[in-house]
């Protein structure tokens, strides 16, 4: 049972060992393949970001008709019904908006980007690339990660003014709150410290599901069930450091 | 397309710097283009080479075959240097490539042409931008000469009337076709084909082998081809090695190979179902399995 342990933590140490030394080439490879090929982030910026719009788009509506009804229904309580453009404001802006995208994002960009890798590792493909004398790292990877670290911020800002225009229908449109009030009330009491921490958190998902997705992708074993294992398990990691990230930021900026 | 002065496509890159040493090296022209010596690979527990001896002679196709599960197809990744052996030493071009960096291997590997049993084409892509991947990566070629190379290398197999085809449209022969285009467009010194034979209908085959043929032929190259289809390897190859158990077990023309006395040659060559190579893998007696008694 020890010796079951000891090669368990071993294998997690090693994984973690390779998911750093992975990372470190990523970033190292990041900045000449910005400059030198844009075009091919820009590709994957389309893929991971605009292909990502209309589910991010229609959730966000309906998060922010959500917080209007309940902001609305427990403010008003409180004869406070009026400051329900703050309230959802303050919960997309600093949590709702970057959490939800992020995990949107790994459901829809994080698993398409590895299964994407993944089954290109399986048909050889990567190994074709590396025989033309191509580093698929550089060519496949690096483009790939920057798509998804552009993307997530755009997607987190859109997400956003949509998430608030839902809110904005369901609390003044529907409940009868006053439409002055509902963003005077939001002027006066967001600051922008509150808007730096909503994007910190998005440009910090963005870099984590990104790298995730293509860490999944490239170690997938080659078979049909190792993409798809490597696929679940991209959501799963990506779900858990969103969620432990967003603690420990919302924790350092309080 | 080598230019007439023997220059190749990429002394026209200009991604790295030129490494004069490596240069110098490649361009010494010895009888093999590639040596292994004392070669030593294992799969976890499993030994796929002990100490193997293999020379591959300039300018011929030469066949690695072996039954299945005999490290062909690892061969040709120790070759590359897609993975590294546990001992002994791969020169090509009396170069011992474990000592090349990264860059210097991927330099190396503009040299190379491999086709690979699926194609490994970029499913992306279509069948023009597969064959002129290789052109835009590491040349500056403007679109007019890329196209007019691509079309050619195309037309060599047959496939002009494809290039806007995407890889899943193609059959797996065309696929084969077009990554041999593909393998071959950047005027390789080395071309590998890894099971080129496998799964393919008689006329397709026959196309390969035809290719395979003339390919090394025109182009002066060194082919090395891995597959266990006998009768097409005996139709190309200039000479032939037999691996199993990890070791040359008998090499030289097809013809030789077919003379040979060991009993694991004659079994490989005329396709017989038992003798060195079990037909059963090793398990308990089948009369005490059946009984039950096995588990006892």
């Amino acid at each position: 049972m020890f010796r079951d342990i000891f090669y368990t933590i071993i294998g997690f140490l090693r994984t973690l060992g390779a998911f750093q030394l992975f990372s470190l080439r990523i970033l190292a490879n990041s900045p000449s393949i910005f400059v030198r090929r844009f075009s091919l982030v820009v590709k994957q910026v389309f893929n991971a970001g605009a292909m990502s719009l209309v589910i991010i788009m229609v959730s966000a509506f309906f998060v922010g008709g959500v917080l209007g009804l309940q902001g609305y229904s427990n403010l008003s309580k409180f004869n406070a019904e009026d400051s329900v453009g703050a309230f959802a404001a303050f919960s997309l802006l600093k949590e709702l908006g970057p959490v939800i995208t992020a995990l949107l994002f790994a459901g829809r960009a994080g698993t398409a980007l590895s299964s994407e890798i993944g089954l290109m590792k399986a048909t050889d493909q990567l190994s074709a690339m590396e025989m033309m004398a191509t580093d698929p790292l550089r060519r496949v990877l690096v483009p790939r990660f920057l798509g998804g670290v552009i993307s997530m911020p755009l997607l987190v800002a859109i997400f956003n003014v949509i998430g608030l225009f839902g809110a904005h229908v369901v609390a003044v449109g529907l409940l009868g709150v006053d439409t002055g009030a509902f963003w005077q009330q939001m002027q006066a009491t967001l600051t922008l410290p509150d808007v730096y921490e909503g994007i910190l958190k998005s440009v910090v998902f963005g870099f984590v599901a990104s790298l995730l997705a293509v860490w999944e992708g490239y170690n997938a074993v080659p078979t049909a069930e190792g993409v798809g294992k490597a696929t679940t398990r991209t959501v799963v990691i990506t779900a858990i450091a969103v969620l432990i990230l967003d603690f420990m930021i919302t924790a350092a900026m309080l | 397309m080598r230019s007439a002065t023997g220059q190749q496509l990429h002394a026209t890159s200009t991604e790295w710097p030129p490494i004069a040493a490596l240069s110098t090296c490649m361009d010494q022209q010895t009888d093999n283009v590639i040596e292994i010596r004392d070669l030593d690979y294992s799969r976890g527990q499993r030994q796929i080479f002990k100490g193997l001896n293999i020379d591959i002679p300039r300018g011929k196709v030469t066949a690695v075959m072996g039954p299945s599960g005999t490290g062909k197809t690892t061969l040709l990744r120790l070759i590359t240097r897609q993975i590294r052996p546990h001992r002994g030493t791969i020169k090509i071009n009396g170069i011992d490539i474990a000592m090349l960096s990264q860059k210097e291997m991927f330099r190396m590997r503009r040299r190379f042409g491999m086709l690979f049993q699926n194609g490994a084409l970029l499913t992306d892509f279509s069948v023009f931008e597969n064959v002129a991947f290789p052109l835009r990566e590491h040349t500056r070629l403007p679109n007019r000469l890329v196209r007019h190379i691509v079309l050619t290398k195309l037309h060599a197999v047959g496939l002009r009337g494809a290039a806007d085809m995407m890889p899943s449209e193609l059959s797996g022969g065309m696929a084969r076709r077009v990554a041999l285009a593909r393998a071959m467009v950047m005027d390789p010194e080395i071309l590998i084909y890894d099971e080129p034979f496998v799964g393919l209908d008689p006329i397709s085959m026959g196309v390969i082998v035809r290719l395979v043929r003339k390919m090394n032929d025109a182009l002066g190259i060194s082919s090395i081809l891995v597959s266990h289809d006998v009768q097409e390897i005996a139709t190309v190859s200039d000479q032939s090695f037999l691996i199993s158990d990890g070791k040359v077990a008998a090499s030289g023309s097809p013809d030789e190979l077919s003379e040979t006395p060991s009993d694991l040659v004659r079994q490989f060559m005329h396709g017989m179902a038992d003798g060195p190579v079990a037909f059963h893998f090793s398990a308990p007696d089948y009369a005490e399995q059946l009984l039950g008694r096995d588990s006892e």
